[in-house]
């Protein structure tokens, strides 16, 4: 749970990343001037709102922004190593194998025509030059750890044929195959219900546990965050407006925004004491049209006329506790 | 399923009734429409693949003391105005039709396969030029490009050959294409990606199998759009010429005695039409098949 690295060189390391979007309307940043640190044996938890642009950052980091969209400034350093710099089959062998990933929707994570066993084994083969019989041995084992019984008999089994639950294990699985540095994890948990999720949840921390890996866990459930961080950076319209200790963040928030959302989660009432719930006024942001200065300066209620104009900046270093906001503390 | 053979008592016997045989119905239905045309291809390919065997042999032997005969035991489709066995001749012109079919539709299914993969996989411009050239192909009149072709090859089975290439690649691209872009969204295709698998290995190894399915259906319908197209282009005088047995030639030719000989162009055209059905129920088939699988979760 070392917060700090003691001198050591930060596994992933983004600095300032900006994303694109170009469509007809012109264009928007899903991500701007992002700055992230993470140490090994880390997770950082990453919250935000649905298209704050959390899973394209994501996906920036292995160098797969989908189309139409690009990275148009920053640098994503990989072990001290600029990402962008690497050919296309440098980076192919570091997604899978350094940096893996897992998704939300268990329905479509798995293709439907191969058997899961067939989609371990693949795995392995390329990313491990392992040979079929090592490989399906190598499946075995893995499905064993993630949880799954009688694994060898689910081997030959294809997707369809297994719970949403086991199919999310059978994507992590994949993912662990090769033992990788770091785990991205993109709301692995939000399509499942909360008993599964749960355990999910745990399987990802004994996992980070055992081998060291590193974590960076998105979604939007303020709960799941703060039970799984070690690190919480909290996203809006694109920009990180928060970030520091999961501690800190979740207990003494310092950004009007995150603030908000800590106190619109539901809490537990008296029975027949049914309150409205406390929400953020106003709408999720657009990221074609966002005001100038702060994004989030339309729905505060700290708001004020220098908001318009302040540029959206952390106010202290990595990883101490910093806000975008320079006038609430 | 126990509720399919007993009787349950708060249902209304007639209800019950009434159900069960629509059930039963369809139940017969779609398990045996595979089936049918199944056998039906499989007749009609073994017929044509045979017929030496069988005792079908000389499909342009003439007899002038044998001209115009009705279908008898002998012929059974008649002979036509020069003698020649009507039934025989339709053999051999399966031949010919049944592997334009076959070939015409399977290599446009594999290059529109792949080049409708490729455009949707990458999108962009690259996915632009190609489906501007399947607009070109596609709009383009067929008869026309073909008499460029015919003018060029000269009459003969060169010339549709040719031309359906030309053409119905597009449509399976067009299908590809458009399922692709739908399939890039699919979580399994990004975890590809996320896994560093080359591009190739994703479209080859992870797309395509799951983009089969319609094209295989679309496939079956096409095949009897090509030998139609064939049978069409020859009964013009564009594809095969006489006295080369197949199946619209053989219709064109009988048609001049048609009010005397009515059995030449009428049986061979129900022939053409029992193997267009045998194709359509293998399509529905596969249909029902492939669609109730769960394959596409």
């Amino acid at each position: 749970m070392a917060l700090n690295s003691n001198g050591n060189q930060p596994l992933l390391e983004i600095n300032d990343l900006t994303i694109g979007f170009a469509d007809a309307r012109g264009i928007l940043l899903a991500a701007d001037r992002i700055n992230l640190r993470l140490f090994r044996n880390q997770t950082l938890g990453l919250l935000g709102e649905s298209g704050c642009g959390k899973s394209v950052s994501m996906r920036s980091i292995l160098g797969l922004v989908p189309y139409p969209g690009e990275v148009i400034g920053g640098s994503v350093l990989w072990e001290g190593q600029d990402l962008s710099e690497l050919s296309r089959s440098e980076m192919q062998k570091i997604r899978g194998k350094e940096i893996s990933m897992i998704f939300q929707d268990p329905t479509s994570c798995l293709n439907p025509v191969y058997t899961i066993g067939n989609q371990i084994v693949e795995t392995l083969k390329i990313k491990l030059k392992m040979n079929s019989h090592e490989a399906r041995q190598r499946a075995v084992e893995l499905l064993d750890h993630v949880g799954i019984p009688s694994p060898e008999q689910r081997l030959n089994l294809y997707p369809h044929q297994l719970s949403g639950g086991m199919r999310q294990r059978v994507m992590i699985a994949i993912a662990i195959g090769s033992k990788p540095k770091l785990l991205l994890a993109d709301e692995p948990t939000t399509a499942l219900d909360v008993t599964i999720q749960d355990q999910i949840l745990n399987l990802l921390a004994d996992l980070r546990e055992e081998t060291g890996m590193a974590v960076i866990l998105v979604s939007h459930d303020v709960g799941v965050i703060a039970q799984n961080s070690d690190i919480v950076a909290i996203m809006y319209a694109g920009r990180i407006m928060e970030c520091g200790s999961a501690s800190d963040v979740m207990l003494s928030p310092r950004h009007p925004y995150t603030r908000g959302l800590l106190t619109a989660l539901p809490t537990f009432e008296h029975a027949g004491e049914r309150q409205p719930l406390t929400s953020i006024p106003g709408q999720p942001p657009n990221l074609a049209d966002l005001p100038g200065g702060c994004p989030f300066r339309p729905r505060c209620q700290y708001v004020r006329d220098e908001c318009a104009s302040i540029p959206v900046v952390l106010d202290r270093d990595f990883p101490e506790h910093a806000s975008a906001c320079p006038f609430v503390d | 399923m126990t509720t399919h053979n007993s009787t349950i008592a708060h249902i209304p016997e007639s209800a019950w009734k009434r159900l069960r045989t629509r059930s039963v119905s369809q139940r017969r239905w779609s398990a045996y429409t595979l089936w049918v045309g199944v056998f039906i291809v499989a007749l009609v390919t073994f017929l044509s693949v045979a017929a030496p065997v069988l005792g079908f042999t000389e499909p342009n032997n003439t007899d002038l003391t044998q001209r115009l005969l009705p279908p008898s035991r002998e012929h059974f489709f008649g002979t036509d105005d020069v003698g020649r066995d009507v039934f025989t001749r339709v053999l051999y012109g399966g031949r010919i039709d049944l592997s334009f079919g076959l070939i015409t539709t399977y290599v446009s299914l594999a290059a529109g396969l792949v080049i409708g993969a490729i455009a949707g996989y990458y999108g962009g411009f690259l996915d632009s030029i190609v489906m501007r050239a399947v607009d070109l192909v596609i709009s383009f009149p067929f008869i026309v490009l073909i008499l460029a072709i015919t003018a060029i090859t000269g009459p003969g089975i060169t010339g549709p050959y040719v031309g359906v290439l030309a053409v119905s690649w597009a449509l399976y691209a067009r299908l590809t294409r458009g399922e692709m872009l739908a399939m890039r969204e699919k979580q399994y295709v990004m975890a590809a990606q996320t896994l560093g698998f080359s591009t190739w290995r994703i479209i080859f190894v992870h797309c395509i199998p799951n983009l089969l399915r319609s094209n295989l259906v679309f496939s079956m319908s096409d095949i009897v759009l090509n030998i139609l197209t064939l049978a069409a282009l020859s009964y013009l005088g564009l594809g095969v010429t006489p006295p080369t047995a197949e199946w619209g030639e053989i219709i064109a030719q009988g048609q001049r005695n048609l009010f005397a000989a009515w059995w030449i162009s009428t049986l061979t055209g129900f022939y053409v039409v029992f193997v267009g059905v045998g194709f359509s129920l293998v399509g529905d088939g596969l249909a029902d098949r492939l669609g109730e699988d769960g394959g596409g979760t």
